[in-house]
């Protein structure tokens, strides 16, 4: 994908977002970082501009929720801010560049119980790569790309990596 | 990371990444996320040779936040007073499948000796050895002074602490002039002649025994505790002469810098080295270290504990 495409993805599912929830009133936009929180605000931004109103945001770091924290060095931790009206009967929506074998998700949804119980949670991704282990299933997604598990994709952003493209290799 | 046993162990990313895992935690526990399950199945043994109130339960609440079981240890009503050596309680802890220890010891050294030998497999955690070094302490001290004086900055650049009182027997004193220097901050050590140690010339800090001089300069002043129970001989003539020279009133206060902040380890002696005026008023942030002990002490359990042992 390269940034036309990745531009084009993200409009397309700000519009499914809004078009599922009927409007941004009861939304809540939970990015994990580091490219799940640039790619959410690029869709708060854009369902800002949509709706001509701005959209709860925020970012969920997962890193104290994730069952493989003893297989390696301990990881930085990212910021995780939450709007000030919480997610307590809200319809939060998750986002993050790669769905893959689906436990930063469930780490994700584990961190979301923490802090409170939302109406609904749902999962917007930039690249749905297969592989699942667990049974989770995004609602919103940029692209399928179907992928031999050894592969690895990289989404690259400008924020963070100067452009924005989606490498497969 | 293996262990904490001193800050001179400590490289500057180190400290500066306490700090910031420091910060993410405290932000996440200020908040609705009480408890994390990030050390759920890891067993922390509180190992206190001496007393303690604050590190003890503060090392406890930190474990605890991150799930983590805790056994608690004391010298006192355990088999030490019936005269078990500090190895035969190591391998004992260590049978029952310690992941940390976390020990307070009279020795200066003996978080060293426990980390060197081979009586524990798990992490060690010095929480203060006799007059040699108090990391734990030193590093919420840091996150206290960097939270509020240094705008977002990465580490104490520029800043100007003062260290009061009783440096000779105050590891608190060695451990925060080590990581202050670290982090880039000029310490001025302030004392009689007789609580300072020997070899403080080559300490990376400036020593002045006139605490009027000092204050107006700094933007942090760090109090320290009189420690009587490790004065066999008289130090200074008398408390209240100690007290005029070197103890923090409302007078001193007010040649403070607008912004600056005091701050005392605990447990604070109202009335010798600061007065209860200084101790509560709007400048101090004596309980905030309270609270930022419990952070601070999580981010050192976390990056010991979480990842791959």
């Amino acid at each position: 994908m390269n940034s036309a495409d990745i531009s084009r993805a993200l409009t397309r599912i700000s519009h499914e977002i809004l078009e599922r929830n009927s409007g941004s009133d009861n939304l809540v936009i939970l990015g994990i970082p580091t490219r799940g929180a640039h790619l959410s605000n690029r869709i708060s931004k854009l369902i800002s501009e949509i709706e001509g109103k701005p959209v709860a945001s925020g970012t969920l770091d997962i890193t104290l929720h994730r069952d493989d924290l003893r297989t390696r060095a301990p990881r930085p931790l990212m910021p995780t801010m939450i709007p000030n009206e919480g997610i307590e009967g809200k319809d939060v929506v998750l986002v993050d560049d790669v769905l893959f074998s689906g436990r930063t998700i469930r780490a994700a949804l584990d961190a979301l119980g923490e802090i409170g119980r939302p109406q609904t949670v749902q999962l917007a991704v930039l690249v749905d790569r297969g592989h699942r282990e667990l049974p989770i299933r995004a609602d919103f997604v940029g692209k399928n790309l179907p992928t031999n598990r050894n592969q690895s994709v990289k989404v690259l952003l400008s924020e963070v990596d100067g452009r924005d493209e989606v490498v497969v290799e | 990371m293996k262990h904490l046993l001193s800050i001179s162990d400590l490289s500057y990313d180190e400290a500066v990444q306490i700090l910031d895992t420091a910060q993410e935690l405290a932000r996440v526990s200020d908040g609705p996320m009480k408890k994390l399950p990030t050390l759920r199945g890891r067993t922390i043994v509180n190992l206190f040779y001496e007393d303690s109130t604050r590190t003890r339960i503060s090392f406890e609440a930190a474990a605890k936040r991150l799930s983590a079981d805790v056994i608690n240890f004391s010298a006192k009503g355990s088999s030490v007073s019936k005269g078990e050596s500090l190895k035969d309680t190591a391998l004992t802890l260590q049978a029952m499948g310690a992941d940390a220890v976390i020990i307070r010891h009279s020795a200066s050294g003996a978080a060293r000796r426990l980390a060197d030998s081979e009586w524990t497999s798990g992490s060690v955690v010095n929480a203060g050895d006799g007059t040699h070094e108090h990391p734990s302490q030193a590093l919420l001290d840091s996150f206290t002074i960097r939270k509020h004086l240094a705008h977002g900055g990465k580490d104490l650049a520029g800043l100007k602490v003062a260290i009061v009182g009783d440096v000779l027997h105050s590891r608190v004193a060695r451990s925060n002039v080590l990581l202050l220097d670290k982090l880039g901050a000029k310490v001025f050590l302030v004392a009689p002649p007789t609580l300072l140690p020997v070899g403080i010339e080559n300490w990376p800090a400036t020593v002045s025994y006139d605490l009027d001089s000092v204050l107006p300069q700094v933007d942090a002043v760090m109090m320290l505790r009189i420690q009587m129970e490790r004065m066999s001989d008289s130090f200074f003539p008398s408390a209240r002469e100690y007290s005029r020279y070197f103890g923090l009133n409302q007078e001193r206060l007010a040649k403070l810098k607008p912004t600056a902040i005091v701050m005392h380890p605990g447990p604070m002696n109202r009335g010798l080295e600061i007065t209860a005026e200084s101790a509560d008023s709007a400048r101090s942030v004596i309980v905030e270290q309270v609270s930022n002990g419990i952070s601070v002490r999580m981010a050192i359990l976390y990056l010991l504990l979480a990842g791959e042992m």
